[in-house]
C-alpha cells in the first residue's frame, strides 16, 4: 500500500486553484448578461420616467415633444394582437396537430419539418419584403392594419408550430390509447383527449410568440406602418402604427426630448411584455403539474 | 342460467344491427373526414410561405439584374443607389454586415459559452433556476429596445473612451447585437452540454478529474458540434438583425473594417429604402430584393449548416 | 491477508433516505470481494463511498469511518482527486470518452501531470495489456473508442482505470450490459487482476459472485446481513435471509 504522497497534494491544490479561478471567470461571464439587462432597464426607466404620464396614453403623436403621446400606437398594437392571435393560433396549432398526430413519418413530413425550422431562422426583414410584395401589392390590401397583421402572422407561425409540437409530444401515448380503446375516432381523441392536455403548453408558446410579434419592428417598417398617425384605425384596411414603430420614430429624431419619449414608450412595451411573460410562466407551471 | 345468459340467435343479430346504427355518428364522421384536410392546409401554409419568399425574392432580383449588370453587383466596390452615378456593388453592405456580425460574435460567443459552462457544470440548481429565466427575458427584449440602448447608452460610453468617434459607429451596434445574442449562444450550448451523458462525466470524475477538467476536456469536446451549431445560428441571427444597426450603425455604405466607422448593413439599407417613398419599378426599389435575396441566401446556408451540425450532434448521443 | 478498506459504523443519508445503516466491514487486499443483494439494498452506494462519488449528489450526508490504507478518506488529509486516482472505478455501461482509444487511456495520466509522450505510450501499452485488450487494438490506437464492440469498450474502461495505477478497482455491475461471452472475458480478466489489485465488485448476478469472488457481502435494506468467504456464504449461509435470497425466494 502506497502512502498518501505530499507532492500529490501540491499538484492537486494547483489544479483546484485553476478550477476555482475558472469557475469565477465563468460566473463573471454569466453575470455580464444579467448586468446588461439591469443596466438596460435602469437606463430606460431613468430616461423615460418623466414622460411616463397619462398624456403618453391619451395623446396622439405631435411635433412638440411636450404634448406627444402614443395613443394611436398602443391601440394599433392591441388591434394587431387581436388579429394575429386567433389567426396564428388556428393555423399554427392546426399545422402542429397535422405534423404530430396525422402525418406519416415519411419524406414529405421531414420536408415540412425542415421547412419550419428554416423559416424560424429567416430574418424578420425578409418577412417584411414578403408582406410588402404579397399583401400590400399583389392582394392590394395597401399599407393597412390587415397587411401588417398577416405579415406578422406568417412571422410567428413557425414559433407557434414548434411550441405546439413540443406540447403535443409531451402528452403521454397512454392517454391517446385510452381514448382509442374507448372507441373514440382520431379527431375525437385529438380534440377531447390530446389537445386539452397540451393546451397549457400550447398557450405558453402562443403567448411567447405574441410577445415576439408585439416587439417586432422591421417587417412593419417595410409594410409601411405610418409613424405619424393622429387617428385610430376603424377598418382592417385603415392605415396604422404600432408601439415599436412609434419608438423607432422618436429614436431617429435628434432632440433628446424625443429620446426620452422613446424611453417612456419602451417602458410601456416592456410592461406589456412582462405581463405576457408572467402569464406564460404561470401557464407553464400549471402545465408541468398536469403531466 | 344458460338460457338467460345467451340470447337466442335472432335477438343477438338484432342487437348487433342496432349497435351498428349507433356507431354511425354523422357529426364525428364529418369531422374525421374534413379535419385532416384542414390541418394539412395549415401545414401547407408554411411551405407556401417559403415558396412565396423564394419566388418573390428571386423574380424581383431577376428583374433587377436586367437593369443592373450582375457583374457590377458582385464586382463593384461602391454602393450608391440614391445618387448619381448610381452604383450597385454589394461589397460595402456585405462588409458592413460582416463587421457588425464579427464584433457581435466576439462578444457573444465567449460570454455565452462561458455562461453555458457555468450553468451546465458549476451552478447549483437554485442558481440555475434564477439565471435561466433572466436570460430568457434578455432574449425576449425587442430589438428596437436594444437599438435605443446602443444609441443612448453604449455610443456615449464609446465616445467618452474614444472622443473622435461619430454618433453612428459599427462598434456600438456590434457590441449590443452581441449582447442580444448571448442568451441564444448560452441556452443552445447549454442544451448541447446537458445532452452529454452523465456517465461520461462520472468516468472522468472517477479518474480524479476536477470540475474544470471534466468541463473543458470531456463535456465541451463531446458537445462540440452542438456548440458550433449554436454559434453558427447566432452568427446568422446577427446577420439578419435590423433595428439595432438601423438605429446605431449609421447609413453610409462603406468598404471598411474599422469598427469606429459609420457603416450600413444589408438590413439597414432595406429599411432605409422602404422608409423613403421609392416608387415600385425603379432600380432602387428593385435593389432591396437583390439585397434581400443575398441576405436570405446567406442566412439560409448558415441555418442549414447549423441544423446539420445539430443533427450530427444528436445522432452521437 | 491484509485489510485495505476498513469501514466502521458507516451511515449514509440521501436527504431523508437512510441508505446505509451502521455498516462495518473489513475488505482484504489483493482479492475479489463481491457485494450482492436486491436492487436498492445499498451495495452500489457503499461502493461509491470508496471513491467518494456520492459527494456529487446534493444532500448526501455520511457518518462513521471509511478508511483506506489506514487513512480516513473523508478527512481533510485526503484530496478527492488523489483518492480517485488510487481507487479506480468501472461502471455499469461502458462509458469511453468520445476520443481515440489512446486518448481514453492517456486521459487519467495526463490529468495527474504526465506529459512525456514516451511515458504515455508506455502507460497505454501496459494498461491495455493488463486489460487483455492490447492485441485487439494495438494497430488502431488512433481510432475512436466507439468503433470497438461493447465488451471491448468495457475492457478499455478497465484499462483506463488501470492507467493511473490504482490500488483498488471498483466494478459497479460492470458486466450487466454485456453479452455472455464478453462477460466471461471480464470475469477472467478480474481473476488475473486480483493478484495485483484489490477488486470490489457489485453484481446482480449471484452466480458471478460465486464464480469470481473470494469474499461475498450480502446486503439488505442498507444493512450488511452476512459477510464471509464466498464458498461458505453460498454453501452454508448463517442467516435465513441470505439463504432465502441465494435460493431465489426474493430479489
Amino acid at each position: 500500500m502506497k502512502e498518501w504522497k505530499q507532492d500529490d497534494r501540491k499538484r492537486v491544490a494547483n489544479r483546484r486553484r485553476m478550477d476555482t479561478t475558472l469557475k469565477l471567470l465563468f460566473l463573471a461571464a454569466t453575470s455580464i448578461g444579467i448586468l446588461a439587462l439591469m443596466v438596460l432597464i435602469i437606463d430606460i426607466v431613468m430616461d423615460g420616467l418623466g414622460h411616463f404620464t397619462p398624456d403618453l396614453f391619451t395623446n396622439y403623436p405631435s411635433r412638440r415633444p411636450s404634448s406627444a403621446g402614443m395613443k394611436s400606437a398602443i391601440v394599433g398594437s392591441i388591434y394587431m394582437l387581436l388579429i394575429i392571435l386567433p389567426v396564428s393560433f388556428v393555423f399554427g396549432v392546426g399545422a402542429a396537430i397535422y405534423l404530430e398526430e396525422y402525418a406519416k413519418k415519411n419524406r414529405l413530413t421531414r420536408i415540412f419539418q425542415l421547412n419550419i425550422s428554416t423559416l424560424a431562422g429567416v430574418p424578420s426583414i425578409v418577412y417584411g419584403i414578403l408582406g410588402l410584395t404579397l399583401f400590400v401589392r399583389w392582394f392590394m390590401l395597401e399599407r393597412s392594419l390587415i397587411s401588417g397583421a398577416f405579415t406578422m402572422t406568417l412571422l410567428v407561425l413557425p414559433i407557434i408550430i414548434v411550441a405546439a409540437q413540443e406540447a403535443l409530444k409531451a402528452v403521454p401515448k397512454a392517454r391517446r390509447d385510452a381514448s382509442f380503446a374507448l372507441g373514440a375516432t382520431k379527431w375525437q381523441t385529438v380534440s377531447r383527449s390530446v389537445l386539452p392536455s397540451a393546451l397549457p403548453g400550447i398557450l405558453t408558446g402562443v403567448i411567447l410568440a405574441m410577445s415576439r410579434a408585439i416587439g417586432e419592428t422591421a417587417p412593419l417598417v417595410m409594410i409601411g406602418a405610418l409613424t405619424y398617425v393622429a387617428f385610430l384605425p376603424e377598418k382592417l384596411t385603415d392605415q396604422f402604427t404600432v408601439i415599436p414603430i412609434q419608438i423607432y420614430n422618436w429614436i431617429s429624431r435628434p432632440q433628446t426630448e424625443f429620446h426620452e419619449l422613446a424611453a417612456a414608450g419602451i417602458m410601456v412595451l416592456l410592461i406589456m411584455l412582462i405581463i405576457m411573460n408572467i402569464t406564460a410562466v404561470l401557464l407553464r407551471n400549471k402545465f408541468q403539474k398536469n403531466i | 342460467m344458460r338460457e338467460e345468459g345467451i340470447p337466442s340467435g335472432k335477438t343477438a343479430i338484432e342487437g348487433i344491427q342496432k349497435d351498428k346504427r349507433t356507431f354511425k355518428n354523422s357529426r364525428n364522421s364529418i369531422m374525421d373526414k374534413t379535419m385532416p384536410a384542414f390541418l394539412l392546409f395549415c401545414a401547407v401554409i408554411s411551405i407556401l410561405t417559403t415558396v412565396g419568399i423564394v419566388y418573390i425574392l428571386f423574380t424581383e432580383t431577376y428583374h433587377f439584374f436586367q437593369k443592373v449588370p450582375f457583374k457590377e453587383f458582385i464586382a463593384s466596390g461602391t454602393w450608391s443607389p440614391l445618387f448619381e452615378p448610381k452604383q450597385f456593388g454589394i461589397w460595402p453592405l456585405l462588409s458592413g454586415t460582416l463587421l457588425i456580425t464579427v464584433i457581435a460574435c466576439l462578444v457573444a460567443i465567449p460570454l455565452g459559452l462561458a455562461a453555458a459552462i457555468y450553468l451546465s457544470e458549476y451552478a447549483p440548481k437554485a442558481v440555475r433556476k434564477v439565471i435561466k429565466p433572466i436570460l430568457e427575458v434578455l432574449a425576449g427584449v425587442p430589438t428596437i429596445v436594444y437599438g435605443y440602448f446602443a444609441l443612448t447608452f453604449m455610443t456615449p460610453i464609446i465616445r467618452v473612451l474614444f472622443p473622435d468617434v461619430g454618433i453612428f459607429n459599427a462598434l456600438s451596434a456590434g457590441i449590443v447585437v452581441g449582447i442580444m445574442i448571448i442568451p441564444m449562444v448560452c441556452s443552445l450550448s447549454e442544451d448541447a452540454m446537458s445532452a452529454v451523458p452523465r456517465s461520461l462525466r462520472d468516468g472522468a470524475y472517477a479518474l480524479g478529474a476536477t470540475k474544470f477538467e471534466v468541463a473543458l476536456k470531456i463535456v465541451v469536446p463531446a458537445a462540440f458540434s452542438g456548440i458550433v451549431a449554436s454559434s453558427v445560428l447566432a452568427f446568422s441571427r446577427a446577420i439578419g438583425e435590423t433595428m439595432i444597426v438601423t438605429v446605431a450603425a449609421g447609413a453610409t455604405p462603406k468598404l471598411t473594417a474599422n469598427p469606429f466607422d459609420s457603416i450600413q448593413t444589408m438590413t439597414a439599407y432595406i429599411v432605409q429604402v422602404s422608409l423613403g417613398d421609392t416608387p415600385h419599378g425603379t432600380v432602387e426599389y428593385g435593389s432591396i430584393f437583390a439585397v434581400g435575396a443575398t441576405l436570405f441566401l446567406i442566412t439560409f446556408v448558415l441555418n442549414i449548416v447549423a441544423q446539420y451540425l445539430a443533427k450530427r450532434f444528436r445522432e452521437e448521443y | 491477508m491484509n485489510t485495505i478498506i476498513e469501514i466502521d459504523k458507516l451511515n449514509l443519508f440521501y436527504s431523508d433516505f437512510h441508505a446505509l445503516r451502521n455498516v462495518s466491514l473489513e475488505i482484504p487486499e489483493k482479492a475479489i470481494t463481491a457485494f450482492i443483494g436486491p436492487s436498492g439494498c445499498g451495495k452500489s452506494t457503499l461502493l461509491r463511498t470508496f471513491n467518494r462519488m456520492n459527494d456529487m449528489i446534493q444532500g448526501t450526508r455520511i457518518e462513521g469511518v471509511c478508511a483506506i490504507g489506514g487513512t480516513d478518506i473523508y478527512s481533510d488529509e485526503v484530496d478527492v482527486e488523489t483518492l480517485r486516482k488510487r481507487v479506480g472505478m468501472v461502471f455499469q455501461q461502458p462509458n469511453p470518452f468520445p476520443k481515440s482509444i489512446y486518448d481514453n487511456i492517456a486521459y487519467g495520466p495526463r490529468l495527474h501531470g504526465i506529459k512525456d509522450r514516451k511515458k504515455l505510450d508506455e502507460i497505454v501499452e501496459t494498461s491495455l495489456r493488463s486489460a487483455a485488450l492490447w492485441e485487439e487494438v494495438k494497430d488502431h490506437l488512433k481510432r475512436s473508442a466507439f468503433s470497438i464492440s461493447g465488451g471491448q469498450q468495457q475492457r478499455l474502461c478497465i484499462a483506463r482505470a488501470l492507467a493511473v495505477e490504482p490500488d483498488i478497482l471498483l466494478m459497479d455491475e460492470a458486466t450487466s450490459a454485456l453479452d455472455p461471452i464478453s462477460t466471461l472475458k471480464i470475469e477472467e480478466l478480474a481473476q488475473e487482476l486480483k493478484d495485483r489489485y484489490t477488486i470490489v465488485m457489485v453484481t446482480h448476478n449471484m452466480h458471478q459472485a460465486a464464480r469470481v469472488s473470494q469474499q461475498t457481502v450480502f446486503f439488505l435494506n442498507g444493512e450488511v446481513v452476512e459477510y464471509s468467504d464466498t464458498e461458505q456464504l453460498f454453501s452454508n449461509p448463517n442467516d435465513q435471509r441470505t439463504e432465502d435470497y441465494i435460493s431465489g425466494r426474493f430479489g
